[in-house]
């Protein structure tokens, strides 16, 4: 029994495919395997988020998930979210407003951040707390983290908008 | 706290993962979203030998209307029951539930046949289940059954589905014309298991309560009906009066067990609050 079971899955943008013990979580085989350490474990029990990651396009913990359920699947970590620049004004924004301070929870915040961000419109400072109900900061107090999402979902609204503009201009 | 070992198989059928259970004898436990099961086998609140994987058995998928039945899958998601145009409107107080089950991310993976198979005391989707009288679909390799949530909610995570034996689907009695219904809870914050919840089934004829289910969640060991409560609205026009009477009882019908952080009085007390908003929102919406 429990001998490791051959997985393969797509991990920031790379086929992977190698043994794993069914008892390893996805958090530890990206950690410990892959060497993927921005991915933190906090609790370990789904309650701080530290160690969320994208699962074939949804935001997951990965501490609540065997690394052989995800076998087939498409894994995104906070460094295949930093390497292709989907963050990078996130991160921007995080830095300006010292919305981290130890920066243990921040890679868990960049995800909720980003899953809220995928959706269309300016989230309120309520839908922002209600997104970031399952992601504990020991540090900042959150204020700063929930300013940091704001000015980016602004920036980036601004952005489209004008980009909108220039497409119906020229 | 890391799980203890165990092996690990994935069937793509029904029958597929009945046989294996089966065959593994009564050590084996299927995992659907794992939201509730991996946390547990972290914390070796249980160490099954075999886990059986039923995520990707196509069966156990989908949302369907059947005649005046809504059929959701047991696979389906939290995430899925907040945005499925279906849901919202047949099975409408499932919606309603839907953003104060757990966070995000764990919306994107629990579904709603592990909720209901899991029955926690403190789950949204089990007591809305009861509160739409719903039926359960359960396979086993004798056959298939269809069990009324009023007889499938037992005890502490203790419900009808049998060792071994599957939750496929959800049957939800779609909404007619005459329903009116609220669905409320108090947490601490939003996300976290309610300190009280509730939802309210009623229907009206002529203006005047033909029948109503009133079902709690957090105050006992399973969902609860306030049975004395409904049966006073019963016949009745729903008026200030009428949610007054249904407040008075509805302690009566709850036994909310010794809690530290929040006492029997209190929930009691939450209870009958509750209850009188929910009732306060119907008789507007039937205004
Ligand atoms: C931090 C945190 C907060 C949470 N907050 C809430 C909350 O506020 N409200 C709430 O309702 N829930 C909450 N949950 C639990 C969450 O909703 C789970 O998703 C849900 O309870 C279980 O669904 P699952 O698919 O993940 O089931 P799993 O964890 O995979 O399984 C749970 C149990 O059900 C059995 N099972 C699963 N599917 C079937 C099936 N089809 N047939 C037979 N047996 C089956 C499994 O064998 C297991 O025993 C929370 C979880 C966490 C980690
Ligand atoms: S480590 Fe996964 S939620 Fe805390
Ligand atoms: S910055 Fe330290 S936990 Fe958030």
């Amino acid at each position: 029994m429990s001998e490791p079971i051959n997985v393969s899955m797509t991990v920031n943008g790379s086929r992977v495919s190698c043994g794993v013990e069914p008892r390893s979580t996805l958090a530890d085989f990206l950690r410990q395997t892959l060497a993927l350490t921005g991915t933190h474990t906090g609790c370990e029990m789904g309650v701080c988020g530290a160690c969320l990651v994208v699962v074939d396009g949804r935001v997951v913990h990965s501490c609540l998930m065997f690394a052989v359920q995800a076998g087939g699947s498409v894994i995104e970590t906070v460094e295949g979210l930093t390497e292709r620049a989907a963050i990078a004004d996130l991160q921007d924004a995080f830095h300006l407003r010292n919305a981290l301070q130890c920066g243990f929870c921040t890679p868990g915040m960049l995800m909720t951040a980003y899953s809220l961000l995928s959706q269309p419109g300016i989230p309120t400072r309520d839908e922002i707390r209600d997104a970031l109900s399952g992601n504990y900061c020991r540090c900042t107090g959150y204020e700063a983290i929930v300013d940091a999402i704001e000015n980016v979902a602004r920036d980036r609204d601004a952005a489209s908008i004008a980009q909108t503009r220039e497409e119906a201009g020229a | 706290m890391k799980a203890r070992a165990f092996s690990y198989a994935r069937p793509s059928t029904v029958m597929e993962a009945l046989e294996t259970f089966a065959d593994a004898g009564e050590d084996a436990s299927y995992v659907a979203g794992g939201q509730s099961l991996v946390p547990a086998l972290a914390l070796r609140l249980q160490a099954p030998q075999l886990l059986i994987d039923i995520a990707h058995i196509e069966a156990l998928r989908g949302v369907e209307l059947q005649g005046g039945w809504l059929r959701i899958g047991a696979l389906t998601r939290h995430c899925e029951v907040l945005t499925d145009p279906l849901i919202a409107r047949h099975a409408p107080l499932y919606h309603a539930a839907a953003p104060h089950v757990a966070h995000p991310a764990i919306r994107n993976r629990g579904t709603i046949g592990g909720s209901i198979s899991h029955s926690d005391p403190a789950s949204e989707f089990p007591a809305m289940t009861l509160a739409m009288g719903a039926e359960l679909e359960l396979v086993s390799r004798t056959g298939t059954r269809r069990v009324a949530a009023d007889d499938f909610f037992i005890d502490l995570f203790q419900t009808a589905i049998e060792p071994g034996e599957l939750l496929v689907a959800i049957h939800v009695p779609v909404i007619r014309p005459g329903h009116r219904w609220a669905f409320h809870e108090f947490a601490r914050r939003r996300g976290d298991y309610a300190l009280v919840g509730c939802g309210v089934l009623a229907e009206f004829s002529d203006g005047l309560i033909e029948q109503a289910r009133i079902v709690f969640f957090s105050v006992g060991n399973t969902p609860l009906r306030a049975r004395q409560a409904e049966q006073c609205l019963i016949g009745k026009r729903l008026d200030e009066a009428a949610v007054a009477a249904a407040q008075a009882l509805v302690g009566g019908d709850l036994d909310p067990p010794e809690d530290e952080h929040v006492p029997p009085a209190m929930k009691r007390h939450l209870a009958r609050v509750l209850l009188g908003r929910l009732l306060g929102q119907i008789m507007r919406q039937d205004s």
